[in-house]
């Protein structure tokens, strides 16, 4: 990393095991504020783990080892008072499915006025006022009126809406988005990521984006991560990335895309599953599916390393470095159409 | 919801009706009370003097009719016994029950629930599995068994606490015990259980996500949750303050409902039974209204499915 700015998460040899089984190796990584940067890999991966893990969320059964620190200060291990000031106030979090994310018996307004009370000391009669304010800057129609509603009351896509104006109460400067619109429909998928989009010109927080989407992700993130069965597999700036595949995993990601604007072509699905965290090979965990794998790749895994600026690869049989792909461009992704 | 209430209220009634019907027939089927109440010796002249004054030589739906004229006027019937007022009698019993039953409650419901959230705050921890254990020893042991061993632990090996008897606060103690102890056992269970199901939920993550401190996330967005199906198992045993103890007062010859209710029926006390029938259903069919109006409180995805 050789820019960074005045404030940064940095996680470093992150791992999470379950029941003595590691799922998560080794992820290091520093985000900056103001960046995007995505997560793409197969379910399963780790995405959510990782910063699960980064905001000590995960369920008390979890190991945790490594470091997670924000802006130099460590957080893995830290006090409740803390990590409290930090959930939501520095780093806020979305999910995947907005209308089991919001609490049922709870009015959506009172949650929202909870977050903002959570991080600003303001009066009750303020931070309400507030809560509508955000409420209407996410787009829910007619706020003031439906602040009382409960969270049955409004559509998934309103919820994820909420949800947003949820995580913006506490003025954070880290928004994870994790999956945000993998459970709406394709019109309301693109508004959430214009959503995402707007508030990120407009308040400057970094996002962090995880995904299967990768088109998603070309629209959203400046840089990509990809992951596979537990590590970050390759990084780099989403336009040079999706020029220039270098792991063979990117590569088949890529591959098993559909493409709306390129001659019809066979999709081509990576083939082969995920080997389980159980029983992980003793090499290179995409090994058993790669097409480029040779006998070093079944020793030991291989570590993730810089390649050029601001790039990083974990892979001993890279993908040429100007693979004819055909792509010059990412705006050959597949792309939603914004109403 | 006001048509959601009438609904509930036209059900209820059903019930109730429901449940005097049967009782009157299963009552006037199972035995004649003439036998009981002069014995299996009387002259013949007088068992029918004693079936024409009680209308028993009616048909059995002339005499079920007439029962329902009486009572839908408020008139529920004297004993064959002493001819005091069937009604006068129950509700002078009411309140020894209410005795044992209340204080029962009031410990189910403030060890019970506190018990079995806390166990599942600190799962599988040391305290967890006591509390565990202790819940499954207190409802599977049966009433009449957890009586008597409290009688022979407190009363005969101990000699502390009466046996029996309805003298000063102290004799309640046992009979009280013996009826809260299943109830404290199933309500932790429960609670356990409830608990545990709303704490893996999202909007418990996302609770935490936001930066609330674990005792808030449990009291505000947790406890709320869980407090649904709690409020339901609660409205049953409100159901039964007056039925429920009708074992233990008899283990503790406690002169509540539940011995009134043996009595009578051992007598063939028709209008007695039915009258202690007809109060049990009530209360029943009270707590299920008032589990419903809780719920619609509790729950807005409900109340909406209401409309
Ligand atoms: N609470 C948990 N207990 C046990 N294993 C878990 C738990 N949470 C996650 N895992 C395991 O950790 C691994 C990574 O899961 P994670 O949820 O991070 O995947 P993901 O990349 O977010 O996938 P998806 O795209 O489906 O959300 C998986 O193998 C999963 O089974
Ligand atoms: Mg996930």
């Amino acid at each position: 990393m050789s820019t960074l700015g005045p404030s940064f998460i940095e996680l470093s040899n992150l791992r999470v095991g379950f029941d003595g089984i590691e799922v998560l190796h080794d992820i290091t990584l520093t985000i900056a504020k103001g960046e995007a940067v995505g997560f793409v890999g197969e379910s399963g991966c780790g995405k959510s783990v990782t910063w699960l893990a980064a905001l000590g969320l995960l369920p008390g059964k979890a190991q945790v080892t490594g470091s997670v620190r924000l802006d130099g200060e460590e957080l893995r291990g830290a006090s409740h008072r803390l990590l409290e000031r930090v959930r939501g106030g520095r780093i806020a979090i979305i999910f995947q499915d907005p209308s089991s994310s919001l609490n049922p018996v709870l009015r959506v307004g009172r949650q929202i006025t909870e977050a903002v009370r959570l991080h600003r000391s303001l009066t009750v009669h303020d931070a309400k006022a507030e809560a509508v304010r955000l409420m209407d800057m996410v787009g829910i129609p007619d706020a003031r009126r439906r602040f009382d509603l409960y969270p049955h009351e409004f559509s998934g896509g309103q919820c994820q809406r909420l949800m947003i104006a949820m995580a913006l109460a506490g003025q954070p400067d880290y928004l994870i988005a994790d999956e945000p619109t993998t459970a709406l429909d394709a019109t309301i998928q693109a508004q959430i990521l214009d959503l995402l989009n707007e508030l990120r010109a407009e308040t400057g927080m970094a996002t962090i984006f995880i995904s299967h989407d990768l088109g998603a992700v070309a629209q959203v993130c400046d840089r990509v991560c990809v992951m596979y069965a537990g590590r970050i597999v390759e990084e780099g700036r989403t336009a040079d990335l999706f020029d220039h595949p270098r792991h063979p995993y990117t590569r088949g990601l890529f591959d098993a895309i559909p493409r709306l604007n390129a001659p019809r072509r066979r999709l081509l699905p990576i083939p082969g599953m995920v080997p389980s965290a159980k029983d992980m090979p003793s090499g290179c965990a995409f090994s058993p599916r790669c097409p480029n794998a040779v006998a070093a790749c079944l020793e030991a895994p291989p570590q993730l390393g810089g390649l050029t600026a601001g790039r990083r690869l974990a892979c001993y049989q890279p993908m040429p470095s100007l693979s004819g792909l055909g792509l010059t461009e990412t705006a050959k992704l597949p792309r939603y159409a914004t109403p | 919801m006001v048509r959601f209430m009438l609904g509930r209220l036209l059900r209820a009634f059903i019930t109730i009706i429901a449940v005097v019907t049967f009782a009157f027939v299963v009552l006037r089927m199972s035995g004649d009370p003439s036998q009981v109440m002069l014995g299996p010796d009387a002259p013949q002249d007088a068992v029918d003097a004693f079936r024409h004054r009680w209308g028993l030589d009616q048909p059995l739906w002339v005499q079920y009719f007439a029962y329902v004229r009486s009572i839908l006027t408020g008139d529920f019937g004297v004993s064959m016994r002493d001819h005091a007022s069937a009604l006068g009698l129950v509700l002078q019993r009411v309140p020894a029950t209410l005795q044992l039953t209340l204080p029962a409650m009031a410990l189910k419901l403030f060890l019970g629930i506190p018990a079995g959230v806390y166990a599942a705050l600190n799962r599988d921890s040391t305290t967890d599995r006591a509390v565990i254990l202790l819940s499954v020893l207190g409802f599977t042991i049966p009433s009449f068994v957890m009586g008597l061993l409290l009688v022979l632990i407190f009363s005969v090996m101990l000699g502390v606490l009466p046996s029996g008897g309805q003298d000063t606060w102290v004799h309640g103690i046992l009979p009280t015990l013996t009826l809260a102890i299943g109830g404290i056992g199933i309500l932790a269970r429960f609670s356990r259980s409830a608990m545990i199901e709303v704490l893996t939920q999202h909007y418990v993550r996302t609770a935490s996500a936001k930066g609330m401190s674990w005792r808030n996330v449990v009291w505000r967005h947790a406890l709320p949750n869980a407090a649904l199906p709690i409020v339901t198992l609660v409205g049953f045993m409100v159901g039964s303050l007056i039925a429920g103890a009708v074992v233990v007062e008899s283990i503790f010859s406690w002169p509540g409902i539940g011995r009134l209710l043996i009595v009578s029926v051992s007598n063939r006390d028709l209008a007695v039974v039915q009258c202690i029938l007809l109060v049990i259903a009530a209360t029943m069919v009270v707590s299920n209204l008032l589990v419903d109006l809780a719920y619609g409180w509790l729950d807005p995805r409900l109340a909406a499915r209401r409309h």
